[in-house]
Parts: C-alpha cells; structure tokens; sequence
C-alpha cells in the first residue's frame, strides 16, 4: 500500500488536490481516504458520492488534530489494509503549526494557496519544512511573477522540497505529481513514525479547560514574556 | 537558454474533439496574435505555452521547445523558465512593497544586476499616469499600476525569449510604448487580444472557438497597411484620451481632422 498525507491551511484546496489525484489513480489503484478533523468535515461523504470509493472521517474534539491523526493513523492503516486498499490518502485539517502529520514512510504533501500571503510558508513551520512536496493551488488567481515570488519564498524556507503548482479545479500540470505517487514505496507499517518531533506536551488549555489564567492550568506552556529557558513552566 | 522555436501540437475543443491542425511553430522574434470570443479558450492557450503543457492540461496540447519535451528542471524552476507571462490579472496578494517584490523575483529569476529594481519600476512608470513609487506596497496599487509594474517586471526581470501578453490593451495603460519595447526585442511574443491593431501588427494570428484553434492566419501586406493606418487613428485617439484625463478641451487643432 502507498501512502499520502496531505496537509495545509483550511480552504488551500486539500480536498481539490486530492480529488484530482482520485481522478488519475482510480482506475488503476483501489483507493480508500481518510479526513481528519476538528468538528466539522464533509470530505467523506463528497468523495465516495463522487468516485465511489472507500472513506472514513475522524473528528480530533478537544485534542490537536495532528496529535489525534497519530493516535488513529495505526487503526486506519489497519482499516485500509484489510480492505485491500493500494493508495490510502489522508487529509489533515491543518490547524496545527506547531505538529505536523507527515510520517517516516510514503509521501507528505503541503498544500498552499498562491492567494494566502508571501509569509504563509514561513509561518507554517513544520507543516511545510517537513513535507516531501509543495504543491501551490490557485495559480489561476494570480500573476506568473507572484507566482515566483511565492516559489522562492518556498525554497527559501525548505531547499530541498518539491514545488509545483496547479489550478486544483482543473488538476493542470500534476504530472510530476503523479509520477512521484507512481513512484513511491509501498509502506512497511510494523515501521511508521512521525517524521517530526511533536511538543513536548499538551496543555490543559488543548484538551477543554476554559478558565482563564495561571493557577486554573498546568502542563508545558509558556508565559507571555518569558525566555526559552522557562519553557517548562508547570502552572500554579 | 537559446531558444529557436517552440512548438504546439494539438489538444481537444470543450467537447473533447481534436484541434484542427497539425502543429504551430514559432521562431524567435516572430510575433503571434490570438483573437476569438470571450471564454473561446484564448488564455487557456497560452497558459498551456506558460505551463509547458504535457497534455495535463485540460486542453491537453503539447508545448515543444527546440522540437524537444522540455526537462523538468526547465517547466518547474523560474530561474530556468525561458516564458515570461503578464496574465489579465490585475491584483497582488504579497504584502510586500513594490521594491521587496520586484527584488524576490529577480531571486528567483537569479537576477544580479543591483539596477534592476530602480530599472524596472521607471519602465512601468513610463506605462502608467500615477507614478510608481518604490516603498508602495503592491497590495495597495491601483489595476492600471499592477499591471504597469507586471509588465516591467516581465521585460526586464521574467526577461525572457517567450513574452506571453493577456489583454494589455485593458489596463489603461500606455499601449503604443508597451508594442515598441516589445517589438524592438527579437523575442517570440504572443499577444491575447480584442484590439484590431495589435491584431493586425503580428505576423501570424490564430483564431479560438469553443476551447480549440479554428484557423492559423498569415498577415498580408494589404492588413499591414490596415495595420498602420489603424496606429495612426490610436495615436489620434491617445492624444485626446489623455487631453481629456488632463481636464483639457479637445479642439480640432490638436486632433487634425481633415
Ligand atoms: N480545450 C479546452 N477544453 C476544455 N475547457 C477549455 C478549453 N479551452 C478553454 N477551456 C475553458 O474555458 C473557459 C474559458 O477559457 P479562457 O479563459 O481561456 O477564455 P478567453 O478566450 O481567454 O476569454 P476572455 O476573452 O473572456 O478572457 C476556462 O474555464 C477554460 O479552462
Ligand atoms: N480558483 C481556484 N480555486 C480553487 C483552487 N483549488 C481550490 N479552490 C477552491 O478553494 C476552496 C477551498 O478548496 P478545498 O479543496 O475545499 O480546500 P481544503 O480546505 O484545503 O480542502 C474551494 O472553493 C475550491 O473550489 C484553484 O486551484 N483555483
Ligand atoms: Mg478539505
Ligand atoms: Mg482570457
Ligand atoms: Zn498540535
């Protein structure tokens, strides 16, 4: 079984990209995906009304969505195996700056909009340095030298990453895409690990408590103006 | 990259059925223009050209450079893209002033002339009314003045032997200025157009219906001569234009009226 993991800001056209690779690879692949996110998701039921395949969907609640996809990512891998599945797409909800979702094995994809800002992948952090590939969507909605613009910025951040650029609504020039999914080595799944190292801990603030201040809370978190040094703040 | 010719092989019209020739070739320094109803597929064409398209488009041409598939490295990598496109659109989203903008993409374009930034936007104020100013932040610049400095930037920093052109003629601009610089390259340049002038001044125009070339045509001397007389008739029309901007009276002195 192939591997992809999808990640990215909400509405950078996740769900755009992966319905284009559906459309290339359905033919020839059994393909099951899973949508992970926080309250509210529709991917699941769009996806297998419009191809007819295998989904699932995963709401993370109270915890981060990045952590909630490491908790599930074993049962579904199990769940997709079982049912024969030979690409199994994941698409996280991208909230999370700070983890990211991209395991050891298979291919991590950051998706970002040509219209977020120049800054957006310096802020994104993990979600684009640890990818495998960038893929830039609506490249329809602005011009070529922006476009570039945004390219560098990308490189700049992550030298090694692949970039490439499309209209996700028309699926236009993924054909390095696909060759690189063609490519890519099925997974060992006795061997999968989160590429990156995800915080030290989750704060009582990430799983629902909603008192305000210091002495309501303990965990790892920080004070407004503190040095890196107080990072292992416990609360009052 | 030298360049000297690239090469269209036909796609499918929104229906699916093949294009109606063979292959279009162009050499440097030939000039093309594309005309045809609004949504016939104009831009869709030289987006493919701009995309180097591998029949992964939805039109699924095929774009040759020199009779060969281009490398990956030469569609994905700026600095090695030998097609500057200036696009009909007319927004920026970086929030980042016009020197910061224009000096990232001569990054990517690994541009090291340290000139290039003042060089580019005294070009693109000569195409616009309002002046250019370097620490404007190109979110904030009017449609005309995006453009202005887009075009700029493709002629000197995209500098490329392929210009790509959407519709300049709509962006209120300078139009005589942009055809002259553009012409004076010996570069292949394409113009997507509804003005009859620039039409008519290329060697070659095509004509786009439902999503595929119709016709290739080859300009005679007969619409060459059209051509000029209808530059003149601009010219005219350019002076009272901007008499008018200015707040002036048009008078017959200044247009010549016969
Ligand atoms: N060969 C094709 N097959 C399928 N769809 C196509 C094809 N060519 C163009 N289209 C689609 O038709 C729509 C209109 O095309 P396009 O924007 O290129 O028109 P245009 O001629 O540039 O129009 P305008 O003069 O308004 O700018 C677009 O959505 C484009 O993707
Ligand atoms: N114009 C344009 N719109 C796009 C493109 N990709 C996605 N969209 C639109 O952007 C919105 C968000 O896309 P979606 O795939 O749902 O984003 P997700 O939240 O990352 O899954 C939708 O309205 C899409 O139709 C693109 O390349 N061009
Ligand atoms: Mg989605
Ligand atoms: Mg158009
Ligand atoms: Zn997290």
């Amino acid at each position: 079984m192939k591997l992809l993991v999808v990640a990215g800001p909400p509405s950078a056209g996740k769900t755009a990209l992966i319905k284009q690779i559906i459309r290339r690879f359905k033919d020839e692949m059994k393909i099951a995906f899973l949508k992970i996110d926080v309250v509210k998701a529709y991917e699941d039921i769009e996806i297998s009304e419009e191809f007819n395949i295998l989904t699932k969907k995963v709401y993370s609640g109270d915890l981060c969505p990045d952590h909630a996809g490491v908790m599930v990512l074993g049962e579904a891998i199990d769940w997709a195996n079982k049912n024969n599945t030979d690409l199994f797409i994941v698409e996280s909800a991208g909230l999370c700056l700070r983890c990211s979702p991209y395991l050891n094995q298979g291919l991590g994809i950051v998706v970002l909009s040509s219209i977020s800002g120049i800054h957006a992948p310096e802020k994104m952090g993990a979600m684009v340095s640890l990818a495998d590939i960038a893929v830039v969507t609506k490249i329809d909605l602005v011009s070529q030298a922006e476009r570039e613009v945004l390219i560098q910025k990308i490189k700049e951040t992550h030298r090694k990453i692949v970039i490439m650029e499309t209209n996700a609504l028309q699926g236009t020039s993924l054909q390095r895409l696909y060759s690189l999914i063609e490519n890519s080595e099925e997974i060992d799944k006795n061997n999968l690990f989160l590429k990156g190292n995800p915080p030290l801990g989750t704060c009582t603030i990430c799983v629902g408590k909603k008192e305000i201040g210091w002495k309501h809370h303990f965990g790892v978190i920080r004070k407004l103006d503190s040095q890196a040094s107080e990072y292992l703040y416990r609360g009052e | 990259m030298m360049i000297n010719e690239i090469t269209i092989l036909p796609g499918r019209d929104k229906l699916g059925v093949k294009e109606n020739f063979d292959v279009i070739s162009l050499k440097a320094g030939e000039t093309l223009s594309i005309v045809g109803p609004t949504g016939s597929g104009k831009t869709a064409f030289i987006t493919d050209i701009e995309l180097l398209a591998q029949r992964d488009t939805t039109s699924k041409r095929q774009v040759l450079i020199n009779g060969k598939v281009p490398s990956d490295e030469i569609r994905y990598d700026p600095a090695l893209k030998p097609i500057a496109m200036i696009t009909q659109n007319t927004k920026c989203f970086a929030d980042l002033s016009a020197e910061e903008f224009l000096k990232l993409h001569a990054r990517a374009r690994k541009i090291v002339d340290k000139n290039i930034i003042d060089d580019t936007i005294d070009l693109a104020n000569n195409f616009t009314g309002e002046k250019i100013k370097k620490d404007m932040r190109v979110t904030v610049l009017s449609g005309g003045q995006t453009r202005s400095l887009l075009i700029a930037d493709a002629i000197l920093i995209g500098a490329s032997p392929i210009i790509l052109l959407d519709e300049i003629e709509n962006a209120g601009i300078f139009k005589q200025e942009v055809i002259e610089i553009i012409e004076s390259t010996g570069k292949i340049v394409i113009f997507v157009t509804h003005d009859p002038t620039i039409a008519l001044l290329t060697q070659k125009r095509i004509i786009m219906e439902n999503g595929a070339v119709k016709k290739v045509l080859n300009q005679d001397e007969m619409e060459l001569k059209v051509a000029q007389n209808l530059i003149e008739i601009d010219k005219k029309m350019g002076v009272i234009r901007e008499n008018l901007r200015a707040g002036y009276l048009i008078t017959n002195e200044l247009v010549n009226f016969a």
